[in-house]
């Protein structure tokens, strides 16, 4: 019994170090809080377009194909380095709504100028509201929504290297 | 040329740490004098090196260097001056030189004050000491080189983040980081123990007063740390349970055990393998922190920027120190031999109660740090836990404690009376239910937990004066009752102190916790707002320009009965580089409490959402944090005074 004990620090130092050692060498992002909307239709919303000319609601991310819906704002330093994907995708021919998240307009639209317009639709949330009913909690945040109005895949942070190619993977798997 | 200065210092620090961790084991083995002086040698030249290597990377901070990328991404050439300097430590690579720099101060430390340590024993401390730096020493060069050069080089530095740029927080990690490593030393004392086989009662008189040093720096990084939330974060909070906070307050509980075991085995030859094993795992819960800030591994916000390479390479580390130190634990502790026998009431049960309780609460608070990252490992389920189970294993095991600690310093070594220490106590008794009844059921209308909480605090402090007066007898002889004080040994002063800093941090819980005034109020200039007895009038808004920043100064005119009482100017702040708003919030200490103001959001024209506190007794954390580390320096003091002399317990003390 004393010979057990006497190992016992030892063994839960074990413990710990495997649990470490796991949890460094998986790819995770450990400010990642994961979706609970995934598998469930995407929450209801009315915003006006970033122009202001028309207010819009979930029809415009229902149709055929799946949808990418993508939070950003101007003053979110990751937004504008994941830009250059979000143009990829808008090159792709994979239509992506942009909701920019407490965002004064104008400076939405000056981003915008000055980076290039990935969006199909830019919609403005300045209050912040539908990004709560979605879960955002740091933009910038991915969304694909299939044709039936869906979530089936979120993605948090920029969508750079690796993380860029397996959205579009889970986009095209959406569409099916 | 400076940078170069600084890399080659450290390189050569590098191979200064590999001789001192080698040559002495070699020397002590051939019991070779010269062989042994290495160990001395290399210790200071190690300490010189690092100095040396920090001098250049604070004068790269100071004169705004921005071809160092350390300095070029957290500096700014308009900081004021006191940033620039401790923007040394505010980084990733500067804190971990600032790491290696107080291990090698203490390593140098043990060198100077350690001359009356047998030879072989200090030349073995050294080298012990000397690895570590090796691990840091690689880690730094490696993976963080604070003097990595940029190719091109930037004309302005990205700043510091603003949070940080607080009088509070620019000596907190340095408090934090004596503690943290201070613990070095009682780890390498436990190792050269092991390694020797034999722990001695001289052993555990050597390691008491370098682990009360730890442990008072420890408890005011981790106050000033809790000051600085209480203040700049600007909602009155001041501990979060935070993973870092925890990684912090893990070390506190093992050293404030430590403390109380070596007692045990200096003053009655008992307990040596526990205290041999706390040693190590004070330190390595030191190194766990370490891990957990810079690893990325948890998410906090504390956490340096994040890299895999990194995580990996401290992870390695730790496994080598961690898992060796108790792997050698595990082959050589059961060949101590086991001292001095005790009965069930006596102090050294009192002391194992403490070390049991202190432990188990140490092992929750690692459990509930760690579980939210077993649990994603083994089904991928996010969840994070809080206050609620940290508070209620707090009271859990705190109280049995507090109540335990009115007892131990009135039994008797070797066999006491609980009865007679029990009779000693009645009035304390009395007082605390006076205390637990009076916030239960009278009008003061407390909820259970305040009424424990204050009837806890009042035991503690009456106990603490029971003794006193039982030691001193001020009731029954008062005339020679001051003299009588002044004989009564430091180290009981220390501890008289160090109980009665627990009892007014209790105190100052509870009470601000209990009582706090809250108002979230919308306030337009000239609006008034009652917040406890306190009448709080804004009287306007004022622009103004600070030496990095702008900001908007609130006013308020604060009146009690009509009479005034002091003016409050909280800021919101913003910085221009990084850009970053920052609530200044301005507390006015009362004796009763703090007024606490802060100025939110402009809404509409003319009006601020403001928040109000009043915070009762929340000094007593501050005040309890200060008689803790007065209390350890008065017990530093006894210790030195008595390095030397015979080490059991003298007849004539007790």
């Amino acid at each position: 019994m004393r010979k057990l004990l006497i190992f016992l620090p030892l063994i839960i130092f074990a413990g710990m170090f495997f649990l470490f050692g796991e949890m460094l060498t998986r790819d995770r992002n450990p400010s990642e809080i994961k979706s609970v909307l995934i598998g469930k239709p995407a929450p209801m919303f009315t915003l006006t377009t970033l122009d202001a000319s028309q207010t819009v609601s979930n029809e415009v991310i229902s149709g055929d194909t799946a949808v990418v819906v993508n939070f950003f704002a101007s003053w979110c330093i990751p937004c504008r380095a994941e830009h250059d994907q979000l143009t990829q995708l808008q090159k792709m021919g994979i239509p992506v709504i942009g909701i920019a998240y407490k965002d004064k307009r104008i400076d939405s639209q000056a981003f915008l100028d000055e980076l290039g317009n990935p969006f199909a639709t830019t919609l403005s949330d300045l209050d912040g509201r539908v990004g709560i009913d979605w879960g955002v909690y740091g933009v910038p945040e991915t969304f694909i929504v299939n044709s039936e109005g869906i979530i089936t895949y979120k993605h948090f942070g920029p969508l750079l290297g690796n993380r860029f190619d397996e959205f579009v993977d889970a986009y095209r798997e959406a569409n099916k | 040329m400076t940078a170069e200065i600084g890399q080659f210092a450290l390189l050569l620090g590098l191979m200064m740490a590999v001789v001192g961790a080698t040559v002495p084991h070699w020397g002590i083995k051939r019991n070779n004098a010269q062989l042994m002086a290495i160990a001395d040698m290399s210790t200071l030249g190690l300490f010189l090196l690092t100095a040396i290597a920090s001098a250049m990377l604070s004068y790269a901070f100071i004169t705004s260097d921005f071809s160092l990328a350390v300095v070029a991404t957290n500096s700014h050439s308009t900081k004021p001056m006191l940033y620039k300097i401790t923007g040394f430590w505010a980084n990733h690579e500067g804190s971990l030189l600032l790491w290696v720099q107080i291990l090698t101060l203490f390593g140098a430390a043990i060198s100077v004050f350690g001359k009356k340590l047998p030879t072989a024993f200090r030349a073995r401390v050294l080298a012990v000491q000397a690895s570590v730096a090796v691990g840091f020493l690689l880690f730094m060069i490696f993976t963080s080189n604070p003097f990595d050069r940029l190719a091109t080089i930037p004309f302005e530095g990205n700043g510091l983040n603003p949070l940080l740029q607080d009088p509070g927080l620019a000596f907190h990690p340095p408090m934090l980081y004596l503690g943290y490593v201070g613990l070095s030393v009682a780890f390498s004392f436990a190792i050269a123990a092991l390694i020797d086989g034999e722990v001695t009662p001289a052993w555990a008189r050597w390691v008491r007063p370098w682990t009360l040093t730890a442990w008072c720096f420890l408890t005011g990084g981790i106050a000033l740390g809790g000051w600085w939330a209480y203040y700049e974060l600007g909602w009155g909070g001041w501990w979060f349970w935070d993973p870092v906070e925890n990684a912090s307050f893990m070390p506190w509980l093992a050293a404030t055990a430590l403390l109380h075991s070596a007692i045990v085995v200096e003053k009655r030859d008992a307990l040596k393998s526990w205290t041999i094993l706390l040693a190590i795992i004070a330190f390595s819960f030191s190194l766990l922190g370490t891990f957990l800030v810079r690893s990325g591994v948890l998410t906090s916000v504390h956490a340096f920027a994040v890299d895999p390479a990194r995580g990996i390479f401290i992870l390695g580390f730790l496994g080598l120190v961690i898992g060796g130190s108790l792997t050698l634990y595990a082959w050589r502790a059961p060949h101590l031999k086991s001292g001095g026998l005790f009965g069930m009431v006596s102090r050294e049960s009192a002391l194992i109660l403490n070390n049991i309780l202190l432990s188990t609460f140490a092992a929750v608070v690692l459990i509930g740090t760690l579980y939210p990252l077993i649990l994603e490992a083994y089904d991928g389920t996010q969840i994070s836990v809080g206050p609620p189970f940290f508070d209620f294993a707090t009271t859990v095991l705190m109280s049995p404690l507090i109540i335990a600690l009115g007892f131990g310093p009135l039994l008797a070594w070797k066999r006491g009376k609980l009865s007679r220490a029990a009779q000693t106590l009645l009035p304390a008794l009395i007082v605390a239910i006076i205390a637990f009844g009076a916030v239960f059921w009278t009008d003061l209308k407390g909820p259970l937990m305040t009424a424990l909480g204050l009837g806890l605090a009042t035991w503690l402090i009456m106990s603490v004066l029971i003794e006193l007066n039982k030691r001193a007898k001020i009731t029954t002889e008062p005339t020679k009752a001051f003299k009588r004080m002044r004989a009564l040994p430091m180290g009981d002063w220390g501890m008289r102190l160090g109980h009665l800093g627990f009892a007014i941090i209790l105190l100052g819980i509870t009470v601000s916790e209990a009582w706090t005034d809250e108002k979230l109020v919308v306030m337009q200039p000239g609006d008034s707002s009652m917040v406890a007895s306190y009448e709080m009038t804004f009287d306007g808004v004022e622009p103004i320009t600070g030496a990095n920043y702008s900001a908007v100064r609130g006013h308020f005119t604060v009146r009690q009965d009509g009479k005034f009482i002091a003016l409050l100017n909280p800021e919101e702040r913003l910085y221009a580089s990084p850009v970053m708003p920052t609530t200044e919030a301005d507390i006015y200490p009362l004796l009763s409490g703090d007024l606490y103001a802060v100025i939110g959001e402009q809404v509409g024209t003319n009006s601020w959402s403001m928040r109000l506190y009043f915070k009762p007794f929340i000094s007593g954390l501050w005040l309890g944090s200060i008689l803790m580390m007065i209390g350890s320096i008065l017990s530093i003091s006894d210790r030195r005074l008595r390095l030397g002399t015979a080490a059991k317990k003298q007849k004539a003390e007790g």
